[in-house]
């Protein structure tokens, strides 16, 4: 991408702050992952029985949980499993999601099928289906993952298909059937480079959706293993101290908020960019 | 020298559609018989929704016809396999309405127009592939610079100049160009069709020709199909139709024109109705509602194509 | 005059740096006359059309300069409701996709008498006769029956017709029309043509017909304005105009139609293609394409010259006319 691209997609981030603030937030989010060993001020496992439930001072800027650790260390090393789940699950969503929807936009019988199945799979709330499939499956980060996944996959499913049945009736699509192109080169030269904006502007919803599922199901004890840092297992252990240490329980439900809220604000951000009125107005037209 | 090129025999196409809830079988070409001898220009006009853009997919093979035939240098298209069918692919190329949906947006231009001979496997090299892009640019105007470039880019004129280019590498014996200047100016319109006219020349091309404006038609055609709810209502020589349209549609057709001349006002006197349901097809002729000639016959017979007249000219009317 | 612009300049961009899509564009229609607005697409025709409704897209275009007078009345930053408040004449417009303009889920009937009690002030049966009355008008065939359709059941020439029945519930003094037969066959665009010269006859009004089809002005105009570039090149009576077009653009553009060159081998062309809006700064706007171009098109602006009563050209070196002295 040239720096016209470049430039034009920031564009929407640019002409408002909100967004652009939401770009912060998560780039904060990728810094703390990469660099928690360096920026958490303390060791995330390191108990300290004599200064056990403290509030946030000058020492413990987020304050300390039951053990001593250090609140703000763990909300840091967070990031990385919050990360880790989010890309987890979009990944999920998208090698699932893009086959079967492609697929069935570009053969109708078969589509038929695959999205009574889909519809049927979407028919169930998406949280209880991850408790099911945890149930069945095991708690664990990987099953987390696929557990959450399997909510989002039918809705991107379902996404793409839409997309891709709009795309196979374009005339350029049309132009290139006239001239023998097969399932393969309509998929890769057509249909794929056509998707790729639009499935951008889905992942961030669905990375911003994941972070909730993944809390809910760390706050029931069947996500992460509880000694794991992540935002969830943190609310989940401190509730016995709600009203005793209250900031235990703040602190990472407020990232866990942030991160959803920024990821959709970039999402919207995105979606304007696709808008061809807005690129209309910001000059993306010859 | 007249070898007949194309040959398409009483196709019928026809799709489902839900209207209010019901399923109706639209028949949106009702047996339409052309021919197209080498080197030749036919064109087809009629009003929208009369079929023509129906009959060109048709051919190409997008859409599949519940009954009819069409062959290619006497070989079956519809049924074609294998080689046969490379063949027919690379020989029956089509041009599209509308410039700004006929290009991908994420592929370059070079990449559009090359994409008869990728998929199909004609170049021998890299060089050769960039070697004959630049060489289908020249020659349909635009500068071999324009291979880098993606459609967004260009003006429509433009882009249509590639639509036309991609339907001429490798050149092909048939064009079936469906309505390639409707959606242009008027002053890029006359650059594209004398394009049209020069590629017909250097390369042999033969076209069907498809539009519903007349004045485009009797530029462009050698011979003249006028069509009607999903039939041929007349079909002769371009001047003669012109000149001396007989059937009664055609003539309406004609007369409806807006001429550029102040001095031939019609405005004011014409109300010709308008064409009936496409849904609930008349069993007579199709035109019988707004003919000024209709019969009793009419009303219950269809009236076929037959030749009439003296200029080789078949026309469908019971009352000539 | 019923209506007259003068001067009108429509601007996107920043106010530091504006773009003008429409530049100084004038003028006016006489009682029952129809101007003919022609121009390929992109050159501002539906801009100024816009302008002169008080429509203008928010945010985005916006009246840099020039008047508007309707009626005798300025208007020119006036939105359509503060027209109707301040007693203005009545102006109405069509455009050319009627459909996108009817509420697809409510009938015909209560979509043309909603317009009749907004500007009459009466509904129920008042409200549907007039509307029945309005379809007569329009030369709508068994009218009561199609009172009760919905949009999606008639043919696009039997909406536009609606359109224009919603339209004349104003009673307007003047109508706009947008291309309104450039998505109709020819034989429904004729039936709708002549629509329009019958009620401009009828009803005494005048008419801004917007086009870029030569056949239609020449069938329909009384007289021409050739929009090129956001600016009006040529204006003059319609016979003028077709018999000495005395503009190059205007002379190019009826060379190029193919009605005109029946069994030519090559039809006359104007090479190149329509500036963007901001492309070209100085000199003339249509010096890139003329093939009559001198040096001085390139420099100055070309003067508007009279070159008969009522027929102007924006150009230095008219089509057989003497030089501006
Ligand atoms: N909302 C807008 N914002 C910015 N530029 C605009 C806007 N609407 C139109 N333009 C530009 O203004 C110029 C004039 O547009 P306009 O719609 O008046 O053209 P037109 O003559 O009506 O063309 P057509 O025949 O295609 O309808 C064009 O270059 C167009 O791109
Ligand atoms: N894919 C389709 N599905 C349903 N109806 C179609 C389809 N394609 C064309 N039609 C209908 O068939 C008729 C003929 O269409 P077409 O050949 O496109 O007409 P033309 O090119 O003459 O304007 C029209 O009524 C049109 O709506
Ligand atoms: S067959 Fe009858 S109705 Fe049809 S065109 Fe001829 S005279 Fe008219
Ligand atoms: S001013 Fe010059 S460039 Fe412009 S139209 Fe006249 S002769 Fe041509
Ligand atoms: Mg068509
Ligand atoms: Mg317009």
């Amino acid at each position: 991408m040239n720096r016209d691209g470049i430039a034009l997609w920031l564009t929407p981030f640019l002409a408002r702050p909100i967004a652009l603030a939401g770009l912060c937030v998560l780039l904060a989010m990728v810094i703390a992952a990469a660099f928690a060993p360096w920026l958490a001020p303390y060791d995330p496992y390191a108990i300290d029985p004599v200064s056990r439930l403290m509030p946030p001072d000058a020492v413990h800027w987020f304050g300390t949980d039951q053990f001593g650790r250090d609140t703000l260390s763990r909300a840091i090393y967070s990031a990385r499993m919050a990360l880790l789940i989010g890309a987890g699950v979009v990944f999920f969503a998208l090698i699932t999601g893009i086959p079967v929807g492609v697929l069935s936009a570009l053969f109708p019988r078969l589509g038929h099928v695959l999205m009574r199945i889909v519809d049927v799979l979407m028919a169930f709330p998406s949280l209880l289906l991850a408790l099911g499939l945890i149930v069945i499956l095991g708690p664990s980060v990987a099953n987390s993952i696929l557990a959450i996944g399997a909510g989002f996959m039918t809705t991107t499913t379902r996404i793409i298909y839409g997309l891709a049945l709009r795309l196979r009736a374009e005339t350029y699509v049309e132009a290139s059937r006239s001239m023998g192109s097969g399932t393969w080169w309509l998929v890769t030269r057509h249909i794929l480079p056509n998707l790729i904006s639009p499935l951008l502007v889905q992942a961030s919803f669905v990375f911003a959706f994941a972070q909730l599922g993944a809390a809910s199901l760390d706050f029931l004890g069947l996500g992460a293993p509880p000694d794991i840092p992540s935002w969830g297992n943190m609310l989940a252990e401190s509730r016995t101290f709600i009203t005793r240490a209250p900031w235990l329980l703040f602190f990472p439900g407020m990232l866990i908020v942030l991160t959803a809220f920024s990821l959709n604000l970039v999402g919207d951000a995105l979606r304007d960019r696709l808008d061809p009125r807005f690129r209309d107005v910001f000059g993306g037209e010859g | 020298m007249s070898e007949t090129l194309l040959e398409v025999r009483d196709l019928k196409t026809s799709f489902n559609v839900k209207r209010s809830g019901r399923k109706y079988r639209l028949k949106a070409v009702d047996g339409v018989s052309l021919s197209l001898v080498s080197g030749e220009v036919l064109g087809i006009v009629g009003e929208s929704g009369c079929g023509k853009t129906t009959v060109g997919r048709s051919i190409v093979r997008l859409v599949q016809p519940d009954s009819g035939a069409i062959q290619f240098r006497g070989g079956d298209v519809l049924g074609a396999r294998g080689a046969a069918l490379r063949d027919v692919r690379l020989n029956l190329r089509m041009v599209f309405q509308d410039p700004y949906a006929s290009l991908n947006p994420r592929r370059s231009i070079g990449d559009s127009v090359a994409e008869a001979g990728d998929i199909n496997g004609v170049f021998k090299s890299r060089a050769d592939r960039a070697a004959r892009i630049a060489e289908t640019l020249s020659a349909v105007g635009l500068e071999p610079s324009f291979a880098t470039r993606y459609p967004h880019e260009l003006s429509g004129g433009q882009r249509q100049r590639a639509g036309i280019a991609r339907a001429i590498l490798p050149a092909p014996a048939v064009i079936i160009a469906d309505e390639p200047v409707s959606a242009l100016d008027v002053s890029v319109q006359a650059q594209v069709l004398n394009l049209m006219m020069d590629l017909r020349e250097r390369l042999g091309l033969s076209m069907l020709f498809i539009s519903h404006d007349i004045g485009v038609i009797g530029q462009i055609s050698d011979r003249v199909a006028v069509m009607y709810m999903g039939r041929v209502v007349e079909l002769s020589d371009a001047r003669t139709i012109l000149d001396r349209a007989m059937h009664p549609y055609t003539r309406a057709l004609m007369a409806a024109v807006p001429k550029p001349d102040p001095s031939q006002r019609i405005v004011g006197v014409v109300e010709t109705g308008e064409p009936p349901s496409q849904f609930n097809r008349p069993t007579g002729c199709a035109y019988a509602a707004r003919c000024p000639l209709a019969s009793e016959r009419c009303l219950a017979e269809a009236p076929l194509l037959r030749p009439i007249g003296p200029d080789n000219r078949l026309v469908a009317c019971h009352n000539l | 005059m019923m209506l007259s612009v003068r001067d009108l300049t429509v601007s996107i961009g920043p106010e530091t740096a504006p773009i003008d899509i429409v530049s100084g564009v004038s003028f006016d229609i006489g009682k029952g006359e129809i101007l003919g607005l022609v121009g390929e697409s992109g050159c501002g025709k539906s801009m100024t059309s816009l302008a002169v409704m008080g429509l203008l897209p928010q945010p985005g275009p916006r009246i840099r300069g020039g008047r508007i007078d309707l009626v005798g009345a300025d208007v020119t930053q006036l939105q359509p409701w503060q027209r109707v408040e301040a007693g203005h004449g009545r102006i109405a417009m069509i455009f050319q996709e009627p459909m996108t303009s009817l509420n697809p889920v409510r009938r015909i009937g209560d979509q043309i008498a909603e317009a009749v009690r907004v500007h009459d002030g009466v509904s129920g049966a008042a409200a549907q006769a007039r509307a029945h009355e309005l379809l007569d008008l329009v030369r709508i065939p068994d009218a009561a029956l199609q009172l009760a359709a919905y949009p999606h059941q008639l043919s696009g020439g039997q909406r536009q017709r609606i359109m224009i029945a919603i339209a004349l519930a104003c009673r307007p003094q003047v109508l706009i029309a947008d291309e309104p037969t450039t998505a109709l066959d020819v034989t429904i665009q004729i039936q709708i043509l002549g629509l329009l010269r019958d009620l401009c006859n009828r009803l005494d009004m005048s008419i801004l017909f917007i086009t870029h089809d030569m056949g239609v002005i020449a069938q329909l105009a009384d007289r021409v304005a050739v929009m090129y570039g956001g600016r009006i090149v040529e204006t003059a009576d319609v016979g003028a105009l077709f018999n000495e077009p005395r503009h190059h653009y205007t002379r190019g553009l009826m060379d190029c139609m193919p009605a005109r060159n029946l069994g030519a081998r090559r039809l006359p062309t104007i090479a190149g293609q329509a500036p963007r809006p901001g492309a070209i700064r100085t000199g003339c706007v249509f010096a890139p394409r003329c093939a009559a171009v001198q040096d001085l098109c390139l420099v100055a602006a070309p003067p508007r010259i009279v070159l008969s009563e009522g027929h102007e050209a924006l150009c230095a070196f008219p089509l057989q006319g003497e030089r501006p002295s």
